[in-house]
């Protein structure tokens, strides 16, 4: 299921394990009943909406957190209760908390220094030279842009060489363009070091382009834990299919659960979705198709015999993005889907009140429970 | 403040700047009526030939042999004074900084209510305050029995009218001016920092070693010098709970202002005050170098 070096079909000896982790603040559960392991060597993403539990996760594993119940252990050494500065853990901080009276080299050797190891010096001038901050070893950190402070307190905590390290939405308060930057180094610098990152993010896209596992994360649990082409292809639920990506969710009634594919009624018409990817058995459910993997044709296409149909939609929406075209289509039972053309000029465009069908393949979309909220996980425009 | 490169002065800032310094200018001429003139005249006064007096005026001679003469007069006072200044400040530091550091992260909601009772003996009168000290350190109080009963006092042993009584007086009447610039400071020492000290390899004490009392500098500066200044020119506490062989520059000061009438001396001792204090804390400053804190 996951990738990564150091990760076998045997547990590794330093994987990071959270079993039955609760925490409680008075009455609100932040984090309920959290079980969860992380490869040693992975590059692991926590991912949830702003809220879910994700700081708390990662405070119960630095220790500034005390679980209500649980245990976290590292390997074989369970360190529930250890204090902050015996655990073989570092973290860099969501708002960085970098020292504001000392030097940018001495933040970053603080670490070193408070455990009296040998050869601070040159440990120091080889972190900073990693993270690309040499000329600013004697600045405070007061005197560094956003994106060199990020640096600092990446180099601060990995100087240590923890076993694991925690990163809480590192690249939050960067711009986009920083952002994407810093992904590709953060990804690169826990290649090169091996080292077991747990990565904290709301941005799916984050997650998705720097995780070998990705752990979604809603009101203190976790929904599906895999890889991310895993997730998206196959969310077990309606807030992974909505948070990771846009999905169009459709009321489905179960007619034939029995073959290789399950067979059922989308408002009149069949469509037959692949076992593997069935969440449901009988009864109503959830069809789940991706935007991007719905091709929208004029009506009368013949059938074929890998592709499901929907039939008598017409394009109600028209929107040109660039790379691609993303359309409205409004289908008889009064429900819009989403659809999403590469712009490969292949074809001339679609127009508003063209009847269409859509077709997919049977192998692209998947079946929900139909008990669950079909809004749930949906990031709005505005980001929330 | 910050050591940010200096930026391109431009119309704009130029402009800006001209106006800020406007801001100045109450400020200033406040000082320049009540501070510089009336430091100007003491100047000149310290210079009247010491021969004069009250009653028959006193000749400008540009008598300079006043300083040599004060110190060598006042050699004692002036060092009496250091020290209990110095003694007050230190044992103040010692009381205010635990005070202040449980008021700024252990109070939670009772913080407001410590910070009133803190500056709550502002509400009387700093007299009445000081002549209540004088009962209950008196030879029949009951500090003074308790502290015979257990034997740390000597039978015939006294508090009042002792440098203990007078510095007593002191580090009571200055802890506020240490305690509320420390809290101050200690109020704005990021609590994520601590945890970032202790996710670093620091146990609790480290990381207040290493960030805690660094980041509260500031403080410690300000504190000390608003108690160290004012308790080397008090008399107050000296007149009160002391007698002659406890008195201290401020009181001579005082006597020879208002009892003897002898200008040229009370004014050479201020300006001597004055200036030794100014010497000391600009040394202070500088080694304790708060100007890269912060
Ligand atoms: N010290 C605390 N006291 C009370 N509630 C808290 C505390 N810390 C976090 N919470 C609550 O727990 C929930 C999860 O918080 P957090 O783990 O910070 O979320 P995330 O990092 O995913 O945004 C939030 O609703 C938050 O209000
Ligand atoms: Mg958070």
């Amino acid at each position: 299921m996951t990738a990564g070096p150091g990760s076998g079909a045997v547990a590794g000896d330093r994987d990071l394990k959270l079993s039955r982790v609760t925490k409680r603040f008075g009455d609100f559960v932040a984090v309920d009943d959290l079980t969860l392991t992380v490869p040693e060597g992975s590059f692991f993403a926590l991912l949830g909406p702003s809220g879910c539990g994700k700081t708390t996760t990662l405070r119960m594993v630095a220790g500034l957190e005390e679980p209500t119940a649980g245990r976290v252990s590292i390997g074989d050494q369970d360190i529930t209760g250890l204090r902050p500065y015996k655990r073989p853990v570092n973290t860099v901080f969501q708002s960085y908390a970098l020292f504001p009276h000392l030097a940018v080299f001495e933040n970053v050797a603080f670490g070193l220094r408070r455990r009296g190891v040998r050869g601070v010096e040159e440990r120091t001038e080889q972190m900073l030279e990693l993270v690309e901050l040499r000329e600013y070893a004697g600045r405070r950190p007061a005197q560094l842009s956003g994106g060199q402070q990020q640096r600092v307190a990446l180099a601060r905590a990995l100087i240590n060489e923890p076993r694991v390290l925690l990163l809480d939405e590192p690249l939050g308060a960067l711009d986009l363009k920083l952002r994407r930057q810093m992904q590709i180094e953060l990804k690169r610098i826990q290649t090169e070091i091996e080292t077991t990152f747990v990565h904290v993010t709301h941005d799916q896209e984050e997650a998705m382009t720097m995780a070998d596992t990705i752990a979604v994360m809603n009101r203190g649990v976790i929904e599906q834990l895999g890889a991310p082409a895993e997730l998206y292809e196959n969310p077990l639920t309606t807030f992974v299919a909505n948070f990771l990506g846009q999905s169009n969710l459709i009321m489905t009634e179960v007619i034939d659960p029995s073959g290789h594919t399950v067979v059922v009624d989308c408002h009149g018409q069949k469509v037959a979705v692949v076992a593997s990817r069935c969440h449901t058995q009988q009864g109503r459910g959830w069809l789940g198709v991706r935007p991007e993997k719905i091709s929208a044709s004029a009506a009368g296409c013949e059938d074929h015999a890998d592709v499901n149909v929907l039939t008598g939609g017409v394009v109600s929406d028209v929107s040109f993005v660039g790379v691609s075209t993303q359309y409205l289509v409004r289908m008889p039972w009064g429900q819009e889907l989403m659809v999403f053309e590469q712009n490969t000029g292949t074809r001339s465009p679609l127009t508003n009140g063209d009847q269409v069908d859509l077709a997919w393949s049977r192998d692209h979309a998947f079946l929900l429970d139909a008990e669950q909220d079909a809004q749930a996980g949906v990031v709005r425009e505005d980001g929330s | 403040m910050s050591q940010r490169p200096a930026p391109v002065v431009d119309g704009e800032t130029a402009r800006r700047r001209g106006y800020g310094w406007l801001l100045l200018v109450p400020g200033m001429l406040w000082l320049v009526v009540f501070f510089l003139i009336p430091t100007v005249q003491l100047f000149f006064t310290s210079l009247y030939d010491p021969s004069g007096s009250y009653e028959l005026g006193y000749a400008m001679t540009w008598h300079f042999q006043n300083y040599p003469d004060a110190v060598r007069d006042n050699f004692d006072l002036f060092v009496r004074s250091f020290l209990y200044a110095g003694i007050t400040t230190f044992v103040c530091l010692l009381l205010a900084y635990p005070l202040a550091y449980a008021i700024a992260f252990k109070s939670g909601r009772w913080k407001n209510f410590l910070l009133v009772l803190v500056i709550a003996p502002f509400f009387t009168s700093f007299l009445l305050r000081t002549l209540s000290w004088s009962a209950i350190l008196s030879d029949q109080g009951v500090v003074t029995s308790l502290l015979k009963s257990v034997a740390i006092l000597p039978e015939d042993g006294r508090l009042l009218a002792t440098p203990v009584a007078v510095i007593a007086g002191l580090i009571y009447n200055f802890l506020p001016f240490m305690t509320l610039p420390l809290y101050a400071s200690l109020d704005k020492v990021d609590p994520r920092l601590i945890e970032a000290a202790g996710d670093l390899y620091s146990s609790p004490f480290t990381g207040f070693r290493k960030v805690t009392v660094p980041l509260s500098m500031p403080g410690v500066v300000s504190g000390t010098l608003l108690t160290f200044i004012p308790a080397c020119g008090d008399y107050i506490n000296a007149e009160l709970l002391g007698t002659t062989r406890q008195y201290m520059i401020g009181n001579r000061i005082q006597a020879a202002f208002l009892r003897e009438r002898d200008y040229p001396v009370a004014a050479t001792l201020s300006l001597l005050l004055m200036l030794v204090v100014v010497a000391m804390v600009v040394v202070y400053v500088r080694r304790a170098g708060t100007e890269k804190l912060v």
